[in-house]
């Protein structure tokens, strides 16, 4: 299982999934962060989007995920303040530029992207902002992958765990997987070569019974990650309860602000609530991200559910699983699509 | 999301009163010029190649690493990131 969805899209577009065609099965997981936003985050975006004094600031991929009553797109079209942004600072400065208007940041990613919304907020905190807030909705991959293996409803022989994300983390953040499951995990990068090592490493163990983390993309990847990174991690954030999309609630995966950075929370300052989550009626995304289907099996892939008008958000997110299949899917064999 | 990509420092200015955030690398990626917090890399100078992803620097790269993944993403179809941080770099040009 690739958990990246840098990754997913990396081993399609390159071919390599193709190439693998009936010899190997890889399987995508949840690894994009905006297809395991629970429903209720996007609904709260849109409704704090709807606030005439508010202004969303976000990464692009979530505008246009469908909530329940449209995307943060569509609200944009009907006079909404939706800004796409490419670095959480770009919020914060534009709230010191309009002491006007409530700046919100959408904060999702995985421990790639929670360290930048850190230091927004540090940086906020020096400035002395009232009027910037985060929305928070970080997910930690290891706590993700444990829940999912603990389930013990997807069999796999190994795991290609993403290279960015272990940037921050390190090698070593994978221990605990290997020894509690045996299962192989490794780290690679996403350039087709480095990603075939990365596969060919982790069939030699799983062909000859071992298990062990294996780092090759060591240009990027240490085995004690980015200490400066996680130091502003644990400082303004702490491990907590996250609800990922159609899987549910597993404990510790996510991310919420320290009590000591608590007048940044748009939950509380703004007064608005993450309801809860809901599949749009015949959506599989939430099958889909735990590896359980592949995008073909979902009724709504490539009828209802198209790049141009899709239902869930892994058809929407340039890394989701349903709109890489919908790209470069063609040739991908019955083998990789494997059980529906 | 988690794509990063490498660019090459060629200023690095610092705020004397901000230790956490105040330092700011201007980094090249292939001629278009961004600034890039360094906050997670406070270790870099100028001349370093760093991967850099949402604006912050997350790690050193090696050049020869850094020059063979960016060829990679120009040819590859990884989502808007070469072309995002061309407008991004043009786009503060104009303010500049």
């Amino acid at each position: 299982m690739e958990i990246c969805g840098t990754h997913t899209v990396s081993l399609l577009r390159s071919g390599v999934k193709s190439l693998l065609g009936d010899v190997l099965r890889l399987i995508s997981g949840p690894g994009c962060p905006v297809c395991v936003t629970s429903q209720g985050y996007i609904d709260a975006a849109c409704e704090l989007a709807a606030r005439q004094e508010v202004t969303i600031c976000t990464y692009g991929d979530m505008v246009r995920v469908p909530g329940s009553h449209g995307s943060l797109e569509q609200l944009k079209a009907r006079g909404a303040d939706v800004m796409v942004i490419y670095c959480p600072r770009d919020a914060v400065h534009y709230a010191a530029a309009r002491s006007d208007r409530k700046v919100v940041f959408l904060a999702i990613g995985f421990e790639t992207t929670a360290p930048a919304t850190a230091a927004a907020i540090i940086e906020a905190e020096r400035m002395g902002l009232e009027n910037f807030h985060v929305l928070t909705a970080h997910k930690l991959v290891i706590p993700a992958v444990s829940a999912l293996l603990s389930g013990g409803d997807v069999a796999i022989d190994g795991l290609l765990c993403p290279g960015h994300v272990s940037t921050v983390i390190g090698a070593d953040a994978y221990r605990p997987v290997v020894d509690k499951w045996k299962m192989p995990c490794v780290i690679a990068g996403f350039e087709p070569l480095n990603m075939l090592v990365g596969i060919a490493e982790l069939v030699e163990q799983a062909v000859t019974g071992r298990a062990d983390v294996a780092n090759v993309y060591g240009v990027a990847v240490s085995p004690a990650g980015n200490r400066v990174a996680q130091g502003l991690l644990s400082r303004v954030f702490a491990p907590a309860p996250a609800v990922w999309r159609a899987i549910g609630t597993i404990d510790d995966s996510g991310l919420e602000l320290r009590p000591q950075y608590a007048r940044f929370d748009a939950r509380a300052e703004l007064d608005v609530q993450i309801g809860p989550d809901h599949e749009p009626p015949g959506c599989m995304c939430g099958q889909v991200i735990q590896g359980k289907v592949a995008p073909s099996a979902c009724s709504l892939f490539a009828t209802a559910c198209t790049p141009v008008k899709p239902v869930g958000p892994c058809m929407v997110s340039s890394e989701g699983t349903c709109a890489a299949w919908y790209k470069y899917g063609s040739s991908i064999t019955k083998a990789q699509v494997g059980p529906q | 999301m988690c794509l990063a990509v490498p660019g090459k420092i060629v200023g690095i200015s610092r705020d004397p009163d901000d230790e956490v955030t105040g330092m700011i690398g201007t980094v090249d990626f292939q001629g278009s010029r961004l600034d890039v917090s360094l906050a997670m890399t406070p270790e870099v100078t100028v001349g370093n190649w760093v991967l850099v992803h949402a604006g912050f620097a997350l790690t050193v790269l090696d050049e020869q690493a850094a020059r063979e993944t960016w060829q990679y993403i120009e040819s590859a179809d990884l989502g808007q990131m070469p072309k995002e941080l061309r407008d991004l770099s043009a786009g503060a040009a104009e303010q500049d």
